[in-house]
């Protein structure tokens, strides 16, 4: 079973997960979703939990309920949900990056280099 | 829709001691509650008195809206495991056939299935059975029973890892299949953390906590890193917990932390860590009793 982390409530993860897949085809567009029962066994959590995390993306319109049928992943989920991530990528990943890069006293242009040179990864101080 | 279970102002003193100490509290139909707390709680005697085993001093409890004691269109409707049930000495499958004359909506195939999963030996007598297989034979009943109603009082005494994830699984599969009211209470908190919906916890007798289990989440996280940092970062919140070690500390608080606030930690080089259901309980419960932990 995946290990889900502590922190952020379940159905939070939940639904990130699925967003995931989503995001990276594991889950196509028209597919369908994982029952809430599925999940609950799967990831050993309260089916209600599951639930909930799966109603997140039915209001994002990320998936859509088709009556008596089950879930579906929507059409041009897999579009909004990249958007979405697009503008958070700035505040979760370059943020942070650069205020390591900072207390590391590494300057924008060998941060750049490092960005742009893969396998150039032996802590940055050749020049 | 009337809740399964509702308490109001329920209270049970024995001469000198005080079990239940005014609680109040409703169980919505179709949850799964956790009911959490040390020995001498008082898990036991409100479950207890939801049975019908035993009457309030003071207060009212409600199940499905009517008083449970002497009601046995009530008491057909739950089925109540307790820790260490005593069983007269029959052989386990005579038990369980007696079981199921008494619970309406008795699944036999599940009973069977549940037998053959616990390797449960159907014509040994109980009394030979060991610890954990006597356990195991309460949990198939409560299960089988598929009652409205079902409460779960430490029903692992013996069980190993192994069984107890059985136990979690079956009771998850089930829930999911046939929805009903489950109320556990348990030492092995984050064992069944992501099992419950909702979290009521007891401490001398009172409610000291009652929330979902979602909200109780994300409530309460360890900050440390260097110790004029720590501190600075936690001005002004509500502190669970401090440690020192030389230059370097280790707070908890009692808040959530939202987005931007993690990342404002993280930009002073601090390393949080969010407690377990467990750890938050350990916490509540050293926050005084009269004090009720808001999640």
């Amino acid at each position: 079973m995946p290990a889900l982390d502590d922190g952020t409530p379940l159905f939070v993860q939940i639904a990130e997960q699925l967003a995931d897949d989503i995001v990276d085809g594991t889950l196509a567009e028209g597919a369908r979703v994982p029952s809430t029962n599925e999940l609950a066994a799967f990831y050993r959590i309260n089916p209600a939990t599951a639930a909930k995390g799966i109603n997140l993306l039915v209001d994002d319109g990320v998936v859509e309920k088709r009556r008596g049928i089950g879930m579906f992943v929507a059409a041009g989920a897999q579009e909004q949900l990249r958007a979405g991530r697009r503008k958070r990528f700035a505040e979760q990943y370059v943020d942070p990056m650069l205020a390591e890069a900072n207390r590391l006293r590494i300057d924008t242009d060998t941060l750049v280099s490092l960005i742009r040179g893969p396998g150039w990864h032996n802590g940055g101080s050749r020049p | 829709m009337i809740p399964t279970i509702s308490a109001t102002a329920l209270s049970r003193r024995y001469r000198d001691q005080i079990a239940l100490d005014d609680v109040s509290l409703t169980i919505e139909p179709g949850t799964v509650t956790g009911l959490l707390g040390r020995n001498g709680a008082g898990k036991t005697t409100l479950m207890r008195i939801v049975t019908g085993l035993e009457f309030p001093t003071a207060g009212d409890l409600r199940v499905f809206g009517e008083v449970p004691a002497e009601n046995d269109a009530v008491l057909r409707r739950m089925v109540f495991v307790r820790e260490e049930q005593v069983y007269p000495d029959f052989q386990v499958r005579h038990a369980i056939r007696v079981a199921s004359w008494f619970y309406p909506n008795w699944s036999e195939d599940l009973a069977g299935q549940l037998m053959a999963d616990f390797a449960i030996p159907p014509r040994r007598r109980i009394k030979r059975l060991s610890r954990g297989m006597r356990s195991a034979v309460g949990i198939v009943i409560g299960l089988a029973a598929r009652a409205e109603l079902t409460l779960f009082d430490e029903p692992y005494a013996g069980l190993d890892a192994v069984a107890r994830q059985l136990f979690y699984d079956r009771l998850l599969a089930e829930f999911a299949e046939h929805p009903r009211t489950i109320v556990l209470s348990t030492h092995l908190i984050d064992e069944v953390a992501d099992l419950l919906e909702h979290v009521v916890m007891l401490d001398h007798g009172r409610v000291v906590l009652d929330a979902p289990a979602d909200d109780v989440r994300g409530t309460g996280m360890t900050v440390s890193g260097p110790a004029t940092a720590v501190e600075e970062f936690v001005a002004g919140r509500t502190v669970w917990h401090r440690q020192r070690l030389g230059s370097r500390a280790s707070v908890t608080v009692a808040d959530s932390l939202d987005f931007a606030e993690q990342a404002k930690a993280r930009a002073m080089n601090l390393s949080l860590e969010p407690l377990s259901l467990q750890q938050l309980l350990v916490h509540a419960a050293g926050v005084s009793a009269d004090e009720k932990v808001s999640a």
